[in-house]
């Protein structure tokens, strides 16, 4: 197609310069999803809602994604870009269940494929609106990554998306990440709790249903969705706000 | 004077159920030099004998390394092999880069079988001349691979392709058994023995004609050439002088 | 720079696809060694990524480093390994201007600086712009406290502010190491952008020495 065809074209999704218009936002959203490294492996949380606008639209969503036998995705932002990628992974796990040569593919590579799709889509200008968070283990090692729209990656004991890069991180960094090698079960599922508590009361697209998840040596283990003690007492003493 | 008719290319069948083309391709590999393969639990070995054209030449290479983690021994048209060579390192390469990790040898392997079946099914196409003896390691361990003409790829304990390469078999059939847990030099002794039953009566086994390369579960490919293949060479003198005695 | 394009981005209602992870990275050549080094810390806005994301990438067929300085949207150059031979480094820094000038128009956003050997053993420092403008110079840095760092090698390197002294003096290794150092616990100080932890390859006709040094965490 030539330019002159591309600016006749009615279609929406070319704009008035004859460039073509991709992604422009998200429009069904998952806030932040946090992940920390402990002593027997990866721990994950997110809540369960997709909201569309400020509306909570969809409030029984799974956003803690399981890929092969040892590795979660987690995944927040476009919901619908979010099904796409599992759907690619799934394609993936499926190409290798074919092999059948009792080579498995690990987090690593996982993380590796995503990673190669994100950039490339960005590379397109078309992204795939999305932050994840993948976790793992590989060869007796915890792996726990995150990708982005951009493509950027990085590994890091903490991680957080979202809101959850500015609210749960501090929580993070101060609690698991000095003691991310002896951090027990019990302690890494306090500390993302509270982390999700503070993201209750301060997100307003998040949600008092949510979901841990954990990667050890054992395999992978997906809670069901539960909710939170909260303590909104403190409301009564708040003027304004039409109150 | 006889003329087959069933050989002008890979895409006839004579009427025994033969193409002819794929056995003139494997005669090719025949009149290669030797090339031995075998391996233990932990390691897999490649030994090959390498030839001159004339004492001016230099002596060509046997053994390519294709990746961190793989290597193949050649006999037959060294130009195809190059070609094989090429194509293996850069499916590595890609494989590397897309999955962050090692490509499995029986994948390299099914791979390159895939591409070479397909010179022997498509008129005008000719089988590649080469056969290949290709070691390497994955989650499992080591493996020994064979790759023929005709596209097919074998996995062996032990293995010997090239001229004369009978002989080294039917030394590897005999003592395959005790390679599972033999410590690496052994088992380099072994597959020298096995080679050296390949040359005629007027050739001996020495630093310019001899190469070894091996893989192990804490090793990556390692290829032995020239000088530093004298160590191995007076391990198999002295172990042959012990057999003597014995 | 990024600024500019996000607005023109949102002119042409586009999304912009480039971002700025911050980090520094630096490079001083001497008579017979080269150093270079980076910080290790990657950011997005106000806030930290990571810790510890190495920007300085090791050849892994020879003993020269390729080092990447801010990079943006993931960038990696995996050389082919045809030849069983090493590269030299100035076969790999153009090799490196020739992959940026290829997107000359969608670019690379990275500012590489490549430090090694030279075929005559010299030490060598190759610094380019994103689209592959290339060039051989003693030192050289890039990223986020480039600001900070370059009148301090101005100075202290290139001998410019000075007076009565020999400008064509080499650094002996101790004091081009110590001024890489310095470098960087400076540009900590102020650069909100570099910190956490400090590599340092020293390279020489023995091979490359990796060190890593802690930076301030704040």
């Amino acid at each position: 197609m030539n330019s002159t065809e591309i600016l006749n074209l009615k279609n929406q999704d070319v704009t008035e310069n004859g460039t073509y218009k991709h992604t422009l936002q998200p429009i069904v959203t998952g806030t932040s999803v946090l992940g920390l490294k402990y002593k027997d492996g990866i721990m994950l949380a997110a809540d369960c809602i997709a909201s569309y606008g400020s509306l909570a639209r969809f409030r029984n969503v799974q956003r803690l994604h399981p890929v092969g036998k040892a590795t979660i995705l987690a995944g927040s932002g476009d919901m619908s870009d979010f099904q796409h990628v599992q759907n690619l992974l799934e394609g993936v796990m499926l190409q290798e269940h074919c092999f059948d040569d009792e080579q498995e593919i690990g987090t690593k590579s996982i993380y590796k494929i995503l990673s190669n799709v994100m950039y490339s889509r960005r590379t397109k200008v078309d992204p795939l609106w999305n932050k994840f968070i993948v976790a793992g283990i590989e060869n007796g090692e915890s792996f726990l990554g995150y990708v982005d729209l951009y493509g950027t990656t990085y590994q890091s004991p903490v991680i957080a998306t979202g809101f959850g890069s500015h609210i749960a991180i501090p929580i993070l960094r101060k609690y698991a990440e000095p003691r991310a090698s002896d951090l027990t079960e019990a302690e890494a599922s306090e500390i993302l709790d509270n982390c999700m508590r503070v993201l209750y009361y301060r997100d307003a697209r998040s949600f008092n249903k949510i979901q841990k998840a954990k990667v050890t040596s054992a395999g992978i283990e997906i809670t069901e969705p539960y909710s939170l003690s909260t303590n909104w007492d403190f409301a009564e003493s708040i003027r304004g706000y039409g109150a | 004077m006889f003329r087959n008719q069933y050989d002008n290319d890979a895409s006839t069948w004579s009427p025994q159920g033969r193409i002819f083309q794929i056995e003139y391709a494997t005669e090719a590999v025949k009149q290669g030099s030797a090339v031995v393969g075998l391996r233990s639990k932990t390691h897999a070995v490649l030994v090959a004998i390498k030839r001159s054209p004339n004492e001016l030449a230099s002596y060509q290479k046997k053994i390519i390394k294709i990746d961190k983690h793989m290597g193949i021994g050649i006999a037959g048209l060294t130009s195809d092999a190059r070609v094989l060579s090429n194509f293996l390192r850069t499916q590595a390469m890609n494989y590397r880069m897309t999955y962050d990790r090692q490509l499995p040898i029986g994948r390299a392997m099914e791979s390159l079988s895939t591409k070479a079946q397909e010179n022997t099914q498509n008129y005008g196409g000719r089988p590649y001349g080469v056969g290949l003896l290709a070691i390497g390691k994955d989650s499992k361990g080591p493996h020994l691979f064979e790759f023929n003409p005709s596209a097919i790829t074998p996995e062996y304990y032990a293995y010997s392709i090239g001229s004369r390469s009978q002989t080294a078999r039917t030394y590897l059939e005999k003592s395959y058994e005790e390679f599972q847990d033999l410590p690496l030099n052994e088992l380099i002794i072994h597959g020298l023995k096995a080679l050296r039953d390949t040359l005629p009566q007027d050739k001996q086994l020495d630093v310019l004609n001899t190469s070894i390369a091996y893989i192990g579960d804490d090793s990556d490919f390692t290829l032995i050439d020239g000088e530093k293949t004298q160590t191995y060479l007076e391990l198999l003198d002295s172990s042959m002088d012990a057999m003597e005695v014995e | 720079m990024i600024a500019m394009t996000e607005a023109a981005a949102k002119q042409n209602n586009r999304w912009e696809p480039y971002v700025d992870n911050g980090g520094t990275s630096l490079a001083i050549a001497g008579e017979d060694f080269c150093i270079i080094a980076s910080d290790t810390r990657q950011s997005e806005g106000y806030s930290i990524n990571t810790r510890y994301d190495s920007k300085l990438h090791r050849d892994s067929f020879n003993f020269r480093t390729e080092k990447i300085s801010l990079a943006t949207t993931g960038y990696s150059a995996d050389a082919k390994n045809k030849h069983d031979k090493e590269m030299h480094s100035h076969s790999i820094a153009q090799m490196i201007s020739i992959i940026q000038y290829q997107k000359r128009f969608f670019p690379y956003y990275v500012f590489p600086i490549l430090g090694g050997l030279d075929q005559e053993g010299k030490g060598c420092v190759y610094s380019y712009d994103p689209v592959g403008n290339m060039e051989r110079v003693g030192f050289q840095v890039y990223g986020s406290a480039s600001g900070l760092i370059q009148p301090f090698l101005d100075s202290q390197v290139g001998f410019k502010n000075q007076q009565n002294v020999d400008k064509t003096r080499l650094l002996s290794k101790q004091e081009a190491y110590d001024i890489a150092i310095d470098s960087f616990t400076g540009a900590t100080e102020r650069d909100i952008y570099t910190g956490d932890f400090l590599e340092v390859y020293i390279i020489d006709k023995d091979g490359i020495k990796k060190e890593v040094r802690q930076l301030k965490f704040d």
